[in-house]
């Protein structure tokens, strides 16, 4: 009878405890534990880049504005989705995020692979009011951006921090932080040439939001937008030489 | 409040509170300009003015009352109070972000109004704020009386009711300037996390040693479920939350999950905040507040341990059905389909054991709104687990995901099945705390029903319409192979079902707010002459199960 043993189970809080402990416990970790221990889980991108202070900048203004709440950044294995947006994703295009922003809603379109898709005029312009290029977007405008100067001053420490988590910043990275934010927005000055040379020759160096005055919250989601799905081309490779093979509708 | 504290428990009150005035000092100076300073200013006033409270009545009379012949019921008047405070700021919420996406302008150009920060203060505010203060007081309630024993602490209920506001009120004020950690559910950062594991813990002591002091032999249904609750947020908050911040005068952290691993960690804990916030808690007052409604005891005993084991066990495993098709591997995705599948026969199980509770009350239900709250809860929480098992089959998900059928699925569940069993709850909850023949109006409490029912349908016939259609129109292609909308097409089909679903939010708030006056109401009115057998000496208060 397994009633008797559940009525002497009910007659203890702390078994109660354990037993639930025990039960809630086996899901999760058969689960997730084996993501850590799976070579093939994570794609191997040797290519692949960190992101600039100046685009890290970006992800966290991104971050704090909630844009994973209507765009996601995860293209799925399916045929629509791959013809709207390019390449499925893969896991290692993410392996540095932390946190990742794959989201869990379209209100807008995927971002995944925006990155060169349109011009940081077209991104500023968008930004700063979306329905003066998209008359039918419900976006909201986000034009406090370009008023707003980016804090640059702690971006060492935030690479730092990233660092201890597994992203591969290098010393001169870490030291040179705040100089580079700075360079990268501003072409003609001296510290842009240390960007493309800790960053490699295909950064992104530009006057983002056209003025080069000042560094902006604006320069750095632009330059964040712009990044995204250009770290590496793994996928685009890999999907080319005809791997696994995508889903049709509902596949 | 601090009338029933012994002088020596108001100054242990005093210490705590002038100790987390310190933690606020501490963090604005740490913080200067960051945000975090701006929330070292709020737990300094917060802290200030309970600590105002305390020594305002520091040496007031001591207490006369016998402790051990008494239930302990202020903190869970208070839990009400502010739990339907969030109800109507967290559903005020839902409202405008809602109007935002029909009309975006109503953002006015401000930053901490954009849909993206607003958002979490709505969906903070209804889970935790609403959600989880109806659970703390209903969980002090329904300890007390299934174990006829009083609350094992004077000061700790406190703590946990007001720490847990304090972790709600750093959450929301947070997202307004800007932080957030983007894990949806778990935005709050780091020092607010922390301050969430103590509060929880002083939770679970504190229900642990009321269980332990019970003089029933067996502890009831309702309990399991809250313990669950209890427990397993626990570690879900710690695993998901783990994170280093950039140093001790930033609020933004980096979690130490990137990636896939990430994304899994996120929905483990994403999903079974649903089960274990969202259903074991719920299932906690249903198991308990339906059968006292209905004078009748629970159906069957054996369904309550099987739907009890089969949700504890299989939810944890379904977290991964948020991502299929995505870069996250197949075992794991067909293992999150699967279970949720599966999931159904416990779920079934719960809401089927609920409503044959009410065979021989159906008349009951026809005359009483509060009993048929509780009954259209068990209802929708039906039917919000079969679609979510349904959308969970990956086919079926790759048209449903991304798309407002979500949105739709979330609130048939959020709005029908956890507002509603809430309200019944509370309505059943009120008179007898405030010691109330009944509530102040019947009426307002059949108006409230059908503001919550016909508000629910509106919201979710919108989405599942929005949702369908514009998941069809993603992958609608010509004759010629090409895509036949794009995605500008399918947002401009989505503007009139927006306009619907804030309609249908709307009407669920007005209810919230009719609620809200009535159970005001209800407290101020005059006390029944006298109401028999609710203290821990009297026996057959808690509903004696079947077997």
């Amino acid at each position: 009878m397994p009633e008797l043993f559940h009525r002497k189970l009910e007659r203890t809080a702390i078994g109660l405890v354990l037993a639930i402990i025990a039960a809630a416990s086996v899901g999760g970790i058969v689960e997730i534990a084996p993501l850590f221990t799976i070579h093939q889980t994570v794609e191997d991108a040797p290519d692949m880049r960190v992101y600039t202070p100046l685009e890290l900048a970006g992800r966290n203004i991104y971050e704090r504005e909630g844009c994973y709440a209507c765009h996601s950044q995860m293209i799925r294995t399916l045929r629509d989705d791959v013809e709207r947006y390019g390449p499925y994703s893969l896991a290692v295009e993410s392996k540095y995020d932390h946190p990742m922003l794959w989201g869990s809603k379209r209100t807008g379109p995927d971002l995944a692979r925006v990155g060169g898709k349109y011009s940081d005029f077209w991104q500023v312009a968008h930004l700063t009011n979306p329905r003066s290029v998209v008359p039918e977007s419900n976006m909201p405008a986000y034009a406090f951006l370009e008023r707003t100067p980016l804090e640059m001053d702690d971006l060492g420490q935030h690479l730092a921090v990233l660092r201890e988590l597994g992203v591969p910043y290098t010393d001169d990275m870490i030291a040179n932080a705040a100089r580079d934010a700075y360079g990268q927005a501003t072409p003609d000055s001296d510290f842009a040439t240390g960007v493309v040379k800790r960053y490699g020759e295909a950064t992104d160096v530009s006057a983002f939001d056209g003025v080069t005055t000042e560094v902006t919250e604006m320069d750095a989601l632009v330059a964040y937008l712009q990044v995204l799905g250009r770290l590496t081309d793994a996928a685009s490779r890999e999907q080319a030489a005809g791997a696994p093979q995508v889903g049709g509708n509902g596949g | 409040m601090v009338a029933q504290l012994t002088s020596s428990e108001r100054q242990y009150c005093a210490v705590i509170l002038i100790l987390m005035v310190i933690v606020g000092v501490a963090m604005a100076a740490l913080g200067k300009s960051d945000p975090l300073g701006v929330h070292g200013v709020i737990v300094i006033v917060y802290s200030g003015v309970l600590l105002y409270l305390v020594l305002s009545a520091f040496y007031g009379p001591e207490p006369q009352e016998d402790r051990q012949a008494s239930y302990y019921d202020d903190p869970i008047k208070v839990g009400i109070a502010l739990s339907m405070a969030w109800a109507v700021f967290g559903m005020f919420m839902g409202v405008w972000v809602a109007s935002q996406l029909a009309w975006p302008n109503l953002a006015f150009d401000a930053a901490w109004s954009t849909f993206g920060r607003l958002r979490p203060t709505h969906t903070t505010g209804v889970i935790f704020g609403f959600g989880g203060n109806a659970l703390i007081a209903t969980s002090f309630h329904v300890v007390q009386r299934t174990s006829r024993a009083r609350l094992a602490g004077q000061i700790s209920p406190w703590f946990v009711l007001f720490g847990f506001n304090l972790f709600c009120l750093l959450a929301v004020s947070g997202y307004l300037i800007g932080v957030t950690q983007s894990k949806e559910y778990a935005e709050a950062e780091w020092y607010a996390d922390l301050w969430l594991v103590i509060v929880w813990v002083v939770y679970f002591i504190l229900y642990i040693r009321t269980l332990a002091r019970r003089k029933e032999p067996h502890i009831y249904v309702a309990n399991w479920y809250y313990l669950a609750f209890i427990l397993v947020v626990a570690i879900l908050h710690i695993v998901n939350n783990l994170a280093i911040p950039v140093s001790w005068g930033h609020a933004k952290s980096y979690t130490i999950w990137a990636g896939v691993q990430d994304a899994m960690v996120q929905w483990w804990y994403g999903h079974n905040a649903v089960a274990f916030f969202l259903t074991s808690g719920f299932l906690g007052m249903l198991y308990y507040y339906l059968p006292v409604r209905a004078g009748r005891p629970i159906f069957s005993y054996r369904l309550s341990i099987l739907s009890f084991w089969g949700i504890t066990f299989f939810y944890i495993w379904v977290g991964s059905h948020h991502l299929h098709y995505t870069a996250l591997p197949h075992w794991v995705q067909n293992l999150g389909m699967t279970f949720s599948v599966m999931l159904l026969v416990p779920s079934w199980a719960s809401a089927g054991n609920a409503l044959l509770t009410l065979n021989g009350a159906w008349h009951k239900v026809r005359d009483d709104a509060t009993l048929r709250f509780m009954f259209v809860a068990a209802v929708f929480y039906g039917l919000a687990t079969f679609e979510g098992s349904f959308l969970a089959i990956r086919p079926v998900n790759s048209l449903s995901h991304y798309t407002d059928w979500t949105i739709g699925h979330v609130h048939a569940g959020a709005l029908g099945w956890v507002a509603l069993i809430t309200f019944g709850s509370l309505y059943t909850l009120v008179p007898a705390l405030w010691k109330r023949p009944a509530m102040y109006s019947a009426t307002l409490v059949e108006v409230h029903f059908w503001l919550a029912l016909a508000g629910t349908l509106i919201y979710v016939f919108a989405m599942w319409n929005s949702g369908i259609i514009q998941g069809l129109m993603w992958r609608t292609y010509t004759e010629d192979g090409t895509l036949t909308y794009s995605f500008v097409d399918t947002l401009v089909a989505m503007y009139p079902y927006y306009i619907a679903r804030a309609f249908g939010g709307l009407l669920f708030l007005l209810g919230a707010i009719v609620a809200c006056y009535n159970i005001w109401m209800t407290a101020r009115g005059a006390p029944a002459a006298a109401v028999v057998g609710d203290g821990p000496a009297q026996s057959g208060v808690a509903p004696a199960p079947a077997e």
